[in-house]
């Protein structure tokens, strides 16, 4: 199969194999007037499999979201054809408004236009917990 | 110290402190009794709590100072529909000081973001009751006189109980701490506890099923409530409850400086005989409590006293 290199925009590589619709969603992609590739199961030296999204338009891209998803995404920016920066992303230490506390005794059930903050408590084992109830969320 | 939302936000300093001018409270309380006079605590209560909220009211009143509030949430605009921010954010226009109790756990941090007043967790649903904890580490020190080099016996529901998961990680701080864990297997410590609290500090616990087996240990029995609604049978709750009852009959082995707690109120774990006994300080607990509140408000108002 092959899908086109493109000439500006943003390559995110290494996502691990059957994530990428995962990050399609958390980024907003749909929401994209431009060309969007999502490649999945690509054979990867390093990881076996991998996933690849290719979006043709340089938008200000939620590394946090990447971090929170899959920290070994590496992320390239492509101008004219040339992959002009390559960025690693972390697991971010705090994330806002990316996932929502299930938690039904949390105020975030019941108070309206609050942001659902979740801060990284256990950086190891990925957990992260509601910064008002703390109950705990693991991203893998 | 802006607001008081979990107990452990305070230091050991801090902790000192108000335990240190509680303390002079206490010996002297004609001394305070006008140090908060023209300031106002707001108490909301969003959810009913009469002990707790008289206990701040009065803290208050004894300072000086006035006290308003509500003490349901269908006695204020809750139940119109108002967000928890926007009745506490009004509200910290009337007041200096702000006790908030909710159902829903994390509403005081959320109302306290939005205020410029002090504002203390008066209890958020099962998540924290930092004032509780205060309350205990005072009765502590008043009746051991230390902090340091004691064995706590924790009874009871020790899975759903608050206050006991507050105290294990306000005095795991203290040198030569030992815990033990007196419970029925369904209602034992919660495992994040012994992992984050007893194993990452390296400190001695001990789980057991009966307090009999433990009594002449302990310097602290700190007893709860075991309520029926946590058993998954009727048959579990009437083979276990017994187990987890004080008695004087128990109470032969126990030392002769045992401090016998409770955060109230009390069901029947603990027999009314041994209210008499000198070991019992779960009323003194709840004077202790009183006191502290009084240190807390002070503190957090800001409001000091020349010392003679």
């Amino acid at each position: 199969m092959k899908i086109d290199s493109i000439k500006d925009g943003i390559v995110l590589d290494h996502i691990k194999a059957g994530k990428s619709m995962d990050i399609y969603r958390y980024l907003g992609l749909d929401q994209l007037d431009c060309s969007v590739a999502i490649i999945k199961n690509v054979p990867s030296n390093k990881m076996g499999k991998k996933d690849i999204l290719k979006i043709a338009d340089n938008f200000d891209i939620n590394l946090d979201v990447l971090g929170y998803v899959d920290p070994d995404i590496t992320v390239c920016y492509i101008k004219d054809y040339e992959i002009v920066e390559k960025r690693h992303v972390e697991l971010p230490e705090q994330i806002v408004n990316i996932i929502r506390c299930k938690n039904p005794r949390c105020i975030t059930a019941e108070e309206r236009d609050i942001d659902h903050i979740f801060k990284l408590t256990d950086r190891e084992n990925r957990i992260y917990r509601c910064v008002y109830c703390e109950s705990k969320k693991s991203n893998h | 110290m802006k607001h008081l939302i979990d107990p452990m936000d305070l230091t050991v300093e801090e902790i000192d402190q108000l335990i240190d001018l509680g303390s002079k409270i206490l010996a002297d309380k004609e001394k305070y009794q006008d140090v908060c006079k023209h300031k106002s605590l707001a108490t909301l209560f969003f959810e009913p709590s009469t002990r707790t909220r008289l206990s701040f009211e009065a803290a208050m009143l004894e300072l000086g100072g006035n006290v308003l509030g509500f003490s349901s949430a269908n006695s204020s605009s809750a139940s119109k529909g108002e967000s928890v921010s926007d009745t506490v954010r009004t509200v910290s226009y009337y007041s200096d000081i702000i006790a908030m109790r909710h159902p829903k756990e994390g509403a005081p941090l959320v109302a306290s973001r939005k205020i410029d007043v002090p504002l203390i967790n008066a209890g958020d649903g099962g998540h924290y009751h930092p004032t509780q904890t205060l309350t205990d580490l005072m009765t502590i020190y008043q009746e051991k006189g230390r902090f340091h080099d004691l064995t706590i016996g924790m009874c009871g529901d020790l899975k759903f109980g608050r206050t006991v998961h507050s105290l294990i990680k306000a005095m795991s701080r203290y040198e030569n701490v030992r815990f033990v864990m007196i419970s029925p297997e369904e209602l034992r410590l919660p495992e994040y506890i012994v992992k984050d609290v007893f194993e990452k500090k390296n400190i001695s616990y001990q789980e057991v099923r009966t307090m009999e087996e433990v009594m002449p240990d302990l310097d602290i029995l700190y007893m709860t409530r075991v309520q029926r609604e946590r058993f998954f049978n009727e048959q579990d709750y009437i083979r276990l409850k017994d187990s987890f009852i004080l008695d004087l009959d128990k109470l032969k082995t126990a030392k002769k400086d045992l401090c016998i707690m409770h955060p109230l109120p009390r069901v029947n774990e603990i027999s009314t005989k041994v209210d008499d006994d000198p070991r019992a300080c779960y009323f003194k607990q709840v004077r202790y409590g009183k006191f502290i509140r009084m240190a807390l408000i002070m503190t957090m108002l800001g409001v000091n006293v020349d010392e003679d």
